[in-house]
């Protein structure tokens, strides 16, 4: 990590806050709920992707609380197109600024392409789109805004969702506990394309968040990182909280903290002992109509998953033999 | 002006695919569907020679391949792609955007019958389900009109008073796959007609702009009124362009094509490679004494009401062939068009119209001059139906 500049702990004594950059970059007067925890997540986003970079976005809650005529929060150039295009918009940014960049038609530096989506754009409309532009190899990075479910059309499930979280078509009832399937794993099929870098970040662990942009963005190819992001309106949790519910998601094993490079796991954020995932679940009104044996249910495979997680980052093997492409006429 | 051109022999989808590198194309998103591939091949392949200096991008679908020239034409790159049928409607959600976006995508269109049932073969079911994109769209004819038309294209969508997104409507296998004799333009000449994109705006950090954002109820309506006003003002441009390409080549191409018109009182009117079998039926309904006239319409958006009304002075009787269904409603999409684009003149034709040439039909000269005998006598008697399927058998 050295070539980034950066230093590989994550003992945070040898960073202070002054050191982040003061520029705005997703400004303020946006329309975001209070205790948004996605519009924070944007903001230290943007910091750490810097200047020079054009953002393409997915339709949902970032894109409708920021962008309404003739007001934006934006100050990158900024696109949306629609809800599950957003990696092959990317793409096509992307492919024009090699071509443009190759004419001698791109004055200064090449800009980073970024794109950014929900758990919903991302996971479920917008997996097929993704898939494309990560196995074509396009220099871009991908963020996941995961709020676990349809937030901006009034929290419907995604695959995203947790179990056993109530969202408006996940309802508990007689017959229904609630979501009934675990959570997709993302991260797990970016890492599956064979991509250099993958990571899990959080608002809540800002350096841990900003270090891993700024290694996705700069990592030559694509770059995939899936951000926790705590909504209080989707989630029924009190809106000074949600900080706190991102530490906790990490704190009791439910979101850890890692990155995978290259193949290779590696956990950023070490947590000595992991706290009861009751602690997580309890602030939060989707999971209130949860019993006892439902909770040690999510306590046990969050656990069993934490663990293989563990595992691997131990593996001496990599996910995959990365591969470094030929090229033609070289 | 001096203008180098070869007269060849070849597919159409390659000359086609030669007219994109002689406009030196720099992005092209593709994903194969019959029958646009040979263009696409063919693009792929002067790419991988070092022949055409540009970005191909292998999407995983249409809708990606819509998206991502988007994005290409967004970050400012000179932008293709072609596609058909079924992919088509896959990219309908992103078509509207594009336009709204105003930019200057150019895309071919080998028109194939959609589904269901599948069919592979050549009718206009595709681009017609997709009338109110608010792109500029053209019908050629044959290859020479195929190969003009997608250079014209990049310098009509480009220019700064129009900057809408293109399609170039070819009939699919009946035009896209046959071989023809065409004259290929020299670069020098082309880069002396289509000079280098100027984006109006591009994504660039220097100069940040957002685009695709939303409206509200107070400004979605003048958004739409914008851009109406950008598409029929697109005409003026369209004319210009076709005028100086007609001074550079001796080719002058029209809203409304006429052939045999002077004192026809019956006029056939079609759109697409039919227009030449058309004329074969008109050439022998001519000879047995009838007054028959073809018009072709070459622009179908923006459409040409006062080019279709002039064109149209003069007949009794108008016989409109449509390639498309429109299952229950009033007409095929052609006949319901003119229909209106006539309706508010004091003295017009009769309009009957036909269906013809579904699902690749074969319509030989002979079809034509059934439907302008049986449109005759229908129109005699009146009309019995609101339209009619031409040979459909049931």
């Amino acid at each position: 990590m050295e070539k980034f500049g950066f230093a590989q702990s994550t003992k945070f004594d040898t960073y202070a806050s002054r050191l982040l950059p003061r520029e705005e970059y997703f400004t303020p007067g946006h329309r975001a709920c209070q205790g948004c925890g996605e519009a924070l997540a944007v903001r230290w986003v943007c910091k750490a992707i810097g200047r020079d970079a054009i953002i393409a976005h997915a339709t949902g809650c970032m894109e409708i609380v920021s962008s309404a005529i003739p007001q934006t929060s934006w100050m990158h150039p900024w696109i949306h197109v629609a809800f599950e295009n957003t990696a092959a918009v990317a793409a096509g940014i992307d492919a024009a600024l090699k071509v443009l960049e190759r004419k001698g038609k791109l004055p200064g530096r090449r800009p980073a392409v970024v794109a950014m989506g929900g758990d919903g754009g991302t996971s479920d409309i917008g997996l097929q789109a993704l898939s494309g532009a990560l196995e074509r190899g396009h220099n871009f990075t991908y963020v996941c805004w995961d709020n676990e479910a349809y937030m901006n059309t009034g929290i419907q499930r995604s695959s995203s969702t947790p179990f056993g979280a109530m969202t408006t078509t996940s309802p508990p009832g007689k017959k229904s506990l609630g979501q009934s399937r675990w959570k997709k794993d993302m991260v797990a099929i970016a890492v599956a394309h064979g991509i250099p870098y993958v990571a899990t970040a959080s608002p809540a662990y800002l350096f841990d968040l900003y270090f891993k942009i700024r290694k996705a963005v700069e990592t030559p190819g694509p770059a995939y990182v899936h951000v926790l992001s705590v909504c209080p309106t989707g989630w029924r949790s009190a809106t000074e909280l949600s900080v706190r519910l991102a530490r906790l998601a990490t704190e009791t094993g439910v979101f850890p903290l890692f990155e995978v490079e290259n193949g290779r796991h590696r956990l950023t954020v070490e947590i000595p002992k992991l706290r009861p995932v009751k602690d997580y679940l309890k602030p939060q009104g989707r999971f209130r109509h949860l019993r006892e044996p439902e909770v040690d249910f999510i306590q046990k495979q969050t656990l069993a998953n934490y663990d293989l997680l563990l595992r691997k980052c131990q593996s001496p093997f990599p996910e995959f033999a990365p591969i470094t492409l030929p090229e033609a006429g070289s | 002006m001096a203008v180098k051109a070869s007269r060849v022999g070849m597919e159409v989808s390659i000359a086609v695919s030669i007219a994109v590198q002689l406009a030196r194309a720099e992005a092209i998103a593709a994903y194969p569907i019959t029958p646009q591939t040979h263009i696409v091949e063919h693009l792929s392949s002067l790419v991988a020679n070092g022949e055409l200096d540009a970005e191909f991008i292998t999407v995983e679908s249409e809708h990606s391949a819509m998206s991502c020239s988007v994005g290409s034409a967004a970050a400012g790159a000179r932008t293709y792609t072609a596609t058909s049928s079924q992919g088509l409607a896959l990219m309908h959600e992103i078509l509207f955007i594009a336009s709204a976006m105003r930019l200057p995508i150019v895309m071919t269109v080998a028109n194939r019958a959609l589904s269901g049932p599948l069919s592979i073969w050549n009718d206009h079911g595709d681009i017609m389900a997709e009338r109110d994109i608010g792109w500029i769209q053209y019908f050629v004819e044959n290859g020479q009109e195929a190969f003009d038309h997608s250079i014209m294209a990049f310098k009509v969508a480009e220019d700064h008073r129009v900057l809408l997104p293109t399609i170039v409507n070819l009939d699919g296998f009946i035009l896209s796959h046959v071989v023809e004799a065409q004259e290929i333009l020299d670069q020098e000449t082309v880069d002396r007609f289509l000079p280098p994109l100027v984006p109006y705006h591009r994504l660039d950090p220097d100069k940040p702009v957002t685009m695709g954002a939303f409206a509200m109820p107070e400004l979605y309506t003048e958004f739409k009124l914008a851009h109406e006003m950008a598409l029929t003002r697109s005409f003026e441009v369209i004319e210009a362009v076709w005028q100086e390409w007609g001074d550079l080549t001796g080719r002058r191409y029209r809203p409304v094509e006429r052939y045999r018109t002077d004192g026809a009182r019956v006029l056939l009117l079609i759109m697409g490679s039919l227009g030449e079998v058309a004329e074969v039926a008109v050439d022998e309904l001519r000879a047995e004494g009838l007054p028959v006239g073809l018009l072709k319409l070459r622009l179908w958006r923006p459409f040409p009401f006062a080019a279709l009304r002039e064109a149209m002075a003069g007949a009794d009787l108008l016989i409109v062939c449509d390639r498309a269904v429109s299952l229950g409603g009033a007409a095929p999409p052609v006949l319901a068009e003119v229909r209106s684009a006539l309706f508010p003149l004091a003295t017009r034709p009769q309009v009957l119209g036909y269906l013809v040439g579904l699902g690749g039909r074969d319509v030989q000269p002979g079809a034509f001059k059934d439907v302008v005998r049986h449109a005759q006598s229908e129109s005699q008697k009146g009309p019995s139906q609101e339209f009619y399927w031409a040979g459909a058998r049931g």
